[in-house]
């Protein structure tokens, strides 16, 4: 089974989604990202959706899953890099995302995760 | 069947001279032609009897006009002529009584030969009535077809003059939305609108609805769904251009635009993505 791999730079752990997520997939990758907040004590977690092409429902659940399990672990989620199809289709299928920081680039995704780590003190 | 089709077949062969004469005189005495497109007609006319005389050889059923093999030139020849005249401006009644025209002449020829059989009489003119009433009948369709093609290229323009997507400042693109929102034209703008976001890297957008009429909860909806796109793909929105008795229509209908930033001008809007992105404007003369 595919494993999306976990990158560390400093507090901040990135995750670059290259392939077509599978469920199960998905599943995983919640888990492991999970354990690795706790392992590591990273206060932000970047997720880069920009060459993710299709999404589902569950996909969708799964984004929101990973960010609320990262905010009782007190890290911060950015998701970046959304295509424009993929936001709209997350919006006809009502998932707004509610509590999701998102931003245009990963860049721009780091430029707030350090802002925010800023904000929060040592 | 076969023998009247030989019947009509030889009329147009033998008296095509004629026939096509007495459609004309009959086409002027009723009115409807001028004499310039008289000339037009001639050559059309006789194009147009030539494949039906084609057709009828062929032995072609009259009521599959529109699918039958045979029928094609014939098909092919009134296609262009109701083309033609749709775009010189004639109207739908003026094609089809061209073609319906041509059944004196040949009901007179088939009269002259069989007037004493009643039957083969009947026959024969059922045949040519309903051919030609076919004929007609396909010119009239080919003619609001084109039509609606005109239209729909219109709509289609329409659409797409409609939603450009500006650019006001560094990262701040704009939408003047012009016009009754509905899923359709929405889906356009929004479309355009996240593409262009992607392409320049803007990191916030100005939806303008100063030229939308009327904002009812449909197109509050709409409006939410674009903003939540927006969103989505990590840039900011805001909403400008509500006038005064839309903010009453949208409180009066109780739609929720929490956690939407709306400015009542374009200006206003433009003003506050400048301060966020930290710019300051002065006045340098006093």
């Amino acid at each position: 089974m595919e494993r999306i791999p976990i990158l560390q730079m400093g507090r901040c752990l990135l995750v670059t989604i290259q392939v077509d997520l599978q469920d199960q997939t998905a599943l995983r990758l919640q888990d492991d990202l999970a354990s690795r907040i706790e392992k590591t004590g990273a206060r932000g977690v970047l997720i880069d959706i920009s060459a993710l092409e299709i999404v589902d429902s569950f996909i969708g659940r799964m984004l929101a899953g990973i960010s609320g399990v990262a905010r009782v672990l007190d890290a911060t989620t950015v998701v970046v890099g959304m295509q424009p199809a993929v936001a709209i289709t997350l919006v006809e299928l009502g998932l707004s995302l509610e509590g999701v920081r998102t931003a245009l680039n990963v860049e721009r995704g780091m430029q707030m995760l350090q802002t925010v780590d800023k904000e929060a003190g040592p | 069947m076969k023998q009247d089709n030989a019947a009509i077949e030889e009329i147009l062969t033998t008296n095509e001279e004629d026939v096509l004469r007495e459609w004309l005189a009959e086409l002027t005495s009723s009115g409807s032609r001028r004499s310039d497109s008289a000339v037009a007609s001639l050559s059309d006319g006789r194009e147009l009897l030539h494949t039906l005389r084609a057709g009828i050889r062929a032995g072609a059923d009259a009521g599959q006009f529109e699918s039958a093999e045979a029928w094609a030139p014939a098909r092919a020849v009134l296609d262009t002529l109701s083309g033609t005249r749709a775009a010189k401006g004639a109207s739908a009644g003026e094609t089809s009584h061209f073609v319906l025209s041509l059944k004196r002449p040949i009901f007179k020829r088939v009269q002259e030969r069989a007037g004493t059989r009643p039957d083969e009489l009947m026959n024969a003119i059922w045949l040519v009535s309903t051919v030609v009433d076919r004929m007609a009948q396909y010119t009239v369709s080919i003619f609001q077809k084109t039509r609606e093609d005109v239209i729909g290229r219109q709509q289609q323009e329409l659409l797409e003059l409609s939603t450009p997507v500006v650019k006001l400042w560094d990262g701040v693109l704009a939408v003047p939305m012009i016009g009754t929102l509905d899923s359709g034209r929405t889906q356009l703008v929004m479309e355009a609108l996240l593409q262009r976001i992607v392409d320049t890297g803007s990191e916030l957008a100005i939806i303008d609805i100063t030229g939308v009429p009327t904002v009812d909860t449909l197109v509050a909806q709409h409006l939410l769904k674009t903003v939540t796109a927006i969103r989505l793909m990590g840039a900011d929105c805001i909403i400008s251009g509500v006038r005064p008795q839309i903010a009453q229509t949208i409180v009066h209908l109780g739609i929720d635009l929490a956690g939407i930033t709306t400015k009542a001008s374009l200006a206003d809007a433009l003003a506050l993505a400048l301060r966020k992105a930290g710019y300051t404007v002065t006045r340098t003369k006093s």
